[in-house]
């Protein structure tokens, strides 16, 4: 689904990924963990296409597509999706309308109708009890006066009503209460399939405990430097990342 | 109609009275690739000034500058009554004593008043009675810009005052109303029709030394619309004017008087867009209102007046003054402009709610980029008792320009239990647009109440980025972005103007975001 090869990137002429490698199949949950400033977040956007990072090597395939000439919603368009570390706040624009354009621009992507708001509400009622999103969220703008647990569970749903092939989940259980938590990862696990990939930033071990990932990669200074299975994180939730580092280096 | 104005496939659903837009890129512009700073945020094409040709027409002209000779020569050639020369007259006199108000945030060139030309008109030989009459080339002009006024008849049900420099062109529906007992027709026509109106309504909301443009207003106007309801008459049209210049060197310096009667209600919208000169063009118009008891006004404007070029140079100057009089028990007016165009932009769409009970409305949305200045706002003056106001301005500053929202409430002694809400909401589109706020309250009594409230935001790389993200393009980000901030506004304008005020701001703002 996924193959990044060699991918140096940077920002306001700092580089920050040095060379990263990363290869994701169809049905694979993959995590990635590091220390602050490792560029986890700056991968989550360089593979989105954020106009703040300029991509000065390497590749990125895409469903064996190099998409580093495509502008972020084209990204979007081929079925990549992101839910922010930090999402913003959008006044003046409701959550259902946006909501309701992006899945228009899915559906005329893959050839299918259109939707009105009446047959979206029919779509998007089930993903708000998965989310743990309540009704009234539609209403209000994007994000406006949300918490930052309300704002997650957003994005779940937005993941599950646009469907993509390859989501990325920045960061998606800091601030997370245990129930807020549960609520997410089973947005998470039912959006899952073997058809699909997910790349899960995270510097805890506790999403882990419930979406079970296939592959923990850990990165450091701009690259990935260790990967290995599930029990990865154990070793790091014991031991911290120095050893880690170390025991590479 | 507006809708012609801007030519423009729709894809608009409207469904639960809310707008839903699916935009389609008007070019086939590719995206700049990603890979470099300058992306998709930055678009490519600024859309040019689509109304910036110019009509070759033969017209005719009175010599440049201003004394009472060229009004003396106005006044004849519309062949008006002694009394209306005397109005002229008198309101140049009082001019030529007044000085050019420096008060405004605004920086611009004074224009030489001897070097406009103050009445231009295409050459007609008789006076025309239908649009058969009219010359072809004109028709061909409010053509291109989308405004044929045939079809106006078929499809819209409005009836369309075309103002081409200074004449009244064509007033079509003329006789439909006319059953109903409704008068539409151009101002020089009144004066001829109806000179009894006129001298009754004529100035008494603006008069003529109310300042300095309304005095030269005042002095040489040469046409506008005239529209008159009788009592108990709901106007079963909407009716439009639709100006613009096209003469270089003169100004544009119409004049619209709108009177309700009892128990009466009219919606009328005002649409204007000007050719491309390097030089700055003079628009001072006044628009009179007056509702009488339990009668309503609508007044919407969508003004696309050409706004000068990415370096500020040409551009109109739009310095207007209009006022509603809410002179009956009961009475409403309600403003709502877009302001997208103008080089300058200097307006304050007023009420004064004399009767009681009356209400007066403002809704604006101003939007300023480039070089573009606007300082807009309103007077809600409360006189009578448990009047109402309430006042909805939006500002979006763009490039380097300068967005200010002037606005005055005031509360009169008499005006007890009187209410005001206001609130002015500012967007900053760029880093180096500017936002400025100057509301002005005065309460003189006791028992009225106002609220204010104000908020500044900015569109950011990061909002753009999160629509894009979601598969959004740019264009429609952008667009969604913008009618969200001004929804509260444009839900005020009749429906096609809404959907076209939409799509007005999205072209207006393109490249500007960063």
């Amino acid at each position: 689904m996924l193959e990044i090869k060699d991918l140096k990137a940077s920002t306001d002429d700092k580089e920050i990924l040095k060379g990263l490698n990363l290869t994701i199949n169809k049905g694979e949950i993959h995590a990635i963990m590091g220390t602050n400033g490792s560029g986890k977040s700056t991968l989550s956007k360089v593979l989105t296409g954020h106009p703040a990072y300029a991509v000065n090597e390497g590749k990125i395939l895409f469903e064996e597509e190099d998409i580093i000439d495509l502008s972020p919603d084209e990204r979007a368009q081929l079925g990549i999706f992101l839910a922010f570390q930090y999402p913003v706040e959008i006044p003046g624009v409701s959550n259902e309308e946006f909501l309701r354009i992006a899945y228009n621009i899915r559906q005329k992507y893959k050839k299918l109708e259109e939707v009105n708001p009446i047959q979206f509400f029919d779509i998007v009622k089930p993903k708000l009890d998965l989310s743990g999103v309540s009704i009234e969220f539609l209403n209000r703008n994007i994000n406006e006066g949300f918490s930052g647990g309300e704002k997650k569970r957003n994005e779940i749903l937005q993941m599950c009503v646009l469907d993509p092939k390859l989501a990325i989940l920045d960061e998606t259980d800091s601030g997370l209460d245990i129930d807020a938590l549960k609520a997410v990862s089973n947005g998470i696990n039912s959006f899952m399939n073997e058809d699909k990939s997910l790349i899960l930033i995270t510097h805890y071990q506790r999403l882990l405990d419930y979406v079970k990932p296939d592959f923990i990669h850990i990165m450091y200074n701009g690259r990935i430097v260790k990967t290995g299975g599930a029990d990865l994180a154990f070793t790091l939730e014991n031991e911290g990342y120095e050893s880690i580092l170390a025991s590479v280096n | 109609m507006f809708i012609r104005f801007l030519k423009l496939k729709r894809f608009y659903l409207i469904i639960n009275n809310k707008t839903s837009c699916l935009y389609k890129s008007l070019d086939d512009q590719k995206i700049m690739n990603a890979k470099t700073k300058e992306t998709s945020l930055e678009i490519l094409v600024n859309k040019p000034y689509k109304y910036g040709f110019r009509t070759k027409v033969e017209t005719d002209i009175i010599q440049k500058g201003l004394n009472e000779e060229v009004i003396n020569l106005i006044s004849q050639k519309k062949n008006e009554p002694t009394f209306m020369l005397n109005f002229r007259l008198k309101s140049f006199e009082k001019w030529k004593k007044m000085s050019e108000p420096k008060w405004a945030y605004l920086d611009y060139s004074v224009t030489n008043y001897q070097e406009i030309r103050y009445y231009s008109a295409p050459k007609k030989k008789k006076k025309l009675n239908s649009l058969d009459e009219v010359d072809p080339e004109l028709i061909q002009a409010f053509e291109k810009l989308g405004i044929s006024l045939n079809e106006q008849k078929k499809l819209t049900n409005v009836a369309v005052d075309a103002v081409f420099d200074s004449v009244s062109i064509g007033t079509t529906f003329k006789e439909e109303l006319a059953k109903f007992g409704v008068i539409f027709c151009s101002i020089s026509d009144a004066i001829q029709l109806y000179p009894e109106l006129i001298k009754t309504y004529l100035g008494t909301v603006i008069p003529y030394g109310d300042n300095f443009f309304t005095a030269l207003n005042s002095a040489v106007f040469t046409d506008g619309s005239f529209c008159y309801i009788p009592k108990n008459v709901k106007c079963p049209l909407e009716l439009s004017t639709y100006f613009r210049i096209n003469d270089e060197e003169s100004g544009q310096f119409e004049r619209t008087l709108i009177i309700a009667e009892e128990n009466s209600n009219v919606s009328y919208l005002e649409g204007c867009t000007a050719p491309k000169y390097d030089t700055n063009q003079l628009h001072a118009a006044i628009v009179e209102l007056i509702a009488l008891d339990n009668a309503s006004i609508k007044y919407s404007t969508v003004q696309n007046w050409y706004s000068g070029d990415e370096t500020g140079k040409g551009g109109i100057y739009n310095f207007v003054t209009k006022r509603g009089l809410c002179a009956g028990k009961n009475s409403k007016i309600s403003w709502t402009q877009v302001e997208t165009g103008s080089a300058v932009t200097w307006k304050y769409p007023s009420c004064v709610l004399v009767g009681d009970s009356s209400n007066g409305e403002f809704y604006s949305v101003a939007l300023t980029n480039n070089y573009q200045q606007a300082d807009t706002g309103t007077k809600m003056l409360h006189v009578g008792k448990e009047t109402r106001s309430r006042i909805i301005s939006k500002g979006i500053s763009a490039g380097n320009s300068r967005n200010s929202y002037r606005g005055l409430v005031r509360m009169y002694p008499k005006a007890a239990n009187s209410r005001n809400y206001s609130q002015c909401d500012s967007l900053l589109i760029s880093n180096k647009s500017c936002a400025s706020t100057f509301p002005y309250i005065k309460v003189e009594n006791s028992t009225s109440l106002i609220e204010h409230e104000a908020t500044t935001s900015k569109i950011g790389e990061e909002q753009l980025f999160y629509l894009l993200q979601r598969g959004i393009d740019v264009e429609q980000a952008i667009g969604l972005l913008i009618s969200g901030f001004c929804r509260e506004v444009f839900t005020e304008l009749p429906m096609e103007f809404a959907l076209e005020a939409d799509r007005l701001l999205s072209l207006k703002l393109e490249g500007s975001v960063g």
